[in-house]
């Protein structure tokens, strides 16, 4: 994801000249090889000094350029926080802060390295946007978006590298919208960013049951398509949440709530991660399952 | 790049320094409390910036040069500016504090005149690199100019910045701190004595850095106007908290205080015979 996330900014980069990327010691692989030597002067490497990261970037949103502040997500979010909430969300400044590699994808690097907690924490800021593509194509779809918007913040939630195409032959990607990668009518598989994979998985082994499944793609975390997911708890008896991340201020509580204020009468099973750090290790898939999340505990669960 | 220093007469920047105390203490009779130690300490820096350096806009509006308050608490100083430019309308001042008015105790981005949302201190020399990035990679000669505290020399995300200036080579920076020795509990020599000699710890980290008497409009602009420019520029100004007024002066109780109006009256007549 963050190679299709540097190839869809240096085209943008290619084509506006205001585009910058400010980073803090890492970088995404991929063009920004070419971004950094063919566009030294925007491509800015402020070192292991995230707040620095973000004021800069602010400062050069107030001169009217497009920038974006990257590196791994619990250093783009919650080292600098209070820049992200004064410097960006108060001044309502149009900068992409990329969380690379956010949820527990750094599976063996420990709690330090993880953000369980990112989407609450981002989306408490008022004016802050939140995008979390499922795949590389979508991730595509919102950097292209993110360069070009104006609207305020965007915190882009992003994974790191060999994330499975799931969106080929899913509907445009719109802003702010759900997307449905497949359209059934019994069950309806919610979920945003990399664990979108798992919802695909468990979407297959229900419809090798006999189900009819839709799995839609939450990309917008915030502003949250309120309409677009009640519509699916309206349109299906089963809606299924899975999402990486901690049980408060993510999708599960967000569509317990809409499922409150419409009275749906669907079924709603929700998995997310625990209220607690991750202490073990392994790959990102058993840390998941060390928090209740597997297709195989999910299947067990809902059936 | 030293704009308006060759017009500069010290009589007029004194009765002008003169004239925005006064402003400022007729404005503390509408409010409870101010921030008025920390205004009158950066009042010569924030006016010789206004005055003798941004250069003027050629039909008389904005001209290239940006101001940012790091030191937000500071801002009555720049709003009674603002207003004396015709920038801040008059009736905003009035309702300060108010919820007729729209001007706070911090400066706030979209109110006439200010660049930035400052008030948190450690804020603002980092969005004074990216304006000033901006204007580099835009092939503009602006200069951004920033005061800070000394205060807010504390804050980790001041140096953070500070390096990144001059690694970045941004001779488009001139900074000012207001070294007032004085911060909310005490003195700042006396709790954080490392921190100085400053202008050392300036140049250490590569910037061109000079120190002066920061009530001295000619010495400010001799010090500007001397600079090289081929790198950041940092001026170490030596303050006086509550500068104007003898009872306020180096009296920790005036950083967030209005005078009643017995001592409006005595700090009135104070200020005034003054030269």
């Amino acid at each position: 994801m963050r190679n299709t996330f540097s190839e869809a900014l240096y085209e943008e980069a290619t084509k506006n000249p205001d585009l910058y990327i400010v980073v803090a010691d890492i970088s995404p692989a991929g063009s920004m090889a070419k971004f950094s030597s063919e566009y030294p002067d925007r491509f800015i490497n402020v070192g292991v000094a995230e707040q620095c990261m973000i004021g800069v970037c602010a400062g050069l949103a107030l001169k009217g350029c497009q920038p974006f502040a990257y590196t791994i997500a619990t250093f783009s979010l919650y080292r600098p926080f209070e820049m992200v909430r004064d410097d960006l969300g108060y001044q309502n400044l149009p900068v992409t802060v990329v969380g690379m590699g956010a949820g527990v994808i750094y599976s063996t690097l420990g709690g330090t390295h993880h953000t369980q907690e990112d989407i609450a924490i981002a989306g408490a800021i008022p004016n802050m946007q939140i995008i979390a593509p499922c795949d590389p194509l979508e991730c595509t779809e919102a950097t292209r978006w993110c360069a070009r918007q104006k609207n305020g913040p965007v915190y882009l939630r992003i994974g790191k590298a060999g994330e499975p195409t799931l969106t080929k032959n899913a509907e445009p990607w719109q802003f702010g919208k759900v997307r449905y990668l497949r359209r059934g009518t019994d069950v309806c598989m919610l979920s945003y960013g990399v664990i979108t994979r798992m919802a695909v998985e468990v979407a297959d082994r229900l419809e090798a049951q006999g189900k009819s499944v839709s799995i839609v793609s939450v990309h917008t975390m915030k502003p949250l398509d309120r309409e677009g997911i009640a519509e699916a708890l309206r349109r299906h008896s089963h809606v299924i949440v899975i999402e990486e991340h901690a049980p408060q201020g993510g999708l599960a509580p967000q569509t317990k709530q809409i499922a409150w204020d419409i009275r749906a009468t669907c079924r709603l099973d929700t998995f997310t991660l625990q209220d607690a750090f991750i202490h073990n290790y392994g790959s990102w898939e058993q840390l998941l399952a060390s928090h209740g999340i597997s297709p195989d505990r999910v299947m067990a669960a809902i059936t | 790049m030293g704009g308006g220093v060759l017009s500069f007469d010290p009589v007029i920047a004194r009765a002008r320094c003169k004239r925005y105390r006064r402003r400022i203490l007729d404005l503390s009779q509408n409010v409870s409390a101010l921030h008025i130690g920390g205004a009158f300490s950066c009042t010569e820096l924030v006016d010789a910036i206004y005055n003798e350096f941004m250069r003027k806009g050629t039909d008389g509006g904005r001209g290239p040069d940006t101001f940012l308050l790091s030191k937000g608490h500071g801002c009555m100083i720049q709003y009674v500016i603002l207003e004396d430019h015709g920038i801040m309308p008059h009736v905003e001042l009035e309702s300060y504090c108010t919820p007729h008015g729209r001007l706070g105790v911090h400066p706030d981005r979209g109110n006439p005149g200010i660049e930035a949302s400052t008030g948190s201190l450690g804020h603002g020399m980092s969005m004074v690199v990216g304006m000033a990035l901006a204007e580099r990679g835009r092939r503009r000669d602006g200069v951004i100019y920033t005061v800070l505290s000394d205060g807010e020399l504390q804050e980790g995300s001041t140096w953070e910045a500070v390096l990144m200036a001059s690694s970045l080579k941004l001779r488009n920076i001139v900074a000012f701190v207001d070294n007032n020795d004085f911060q909310s509990l005490g003195r700042t020599s006396e709790t954080h004595p490392s921190l100085y000699p400053l202008a050392e710890k300036f140049r250490s980290f590569g910037w061109e850095a000079g120190e002066v008497d920061g009530h001295d409009t000619a010495a400010l602009c001799a010090a500007v106007a001397g600079r090289l420019g081929d790198r950041p520029f940092m001026v170490i100004a030596r303050t006086t908290k509550g500068k104007g007024v003898s009872y306020m002066e180096n009296v920790p109780m005036w950083h967030y205080r209005a005078p009643n109006p017995e001592e409006y009256k005595r700090a009135v007549a104070d200020l005034e015979a003054q030269p």
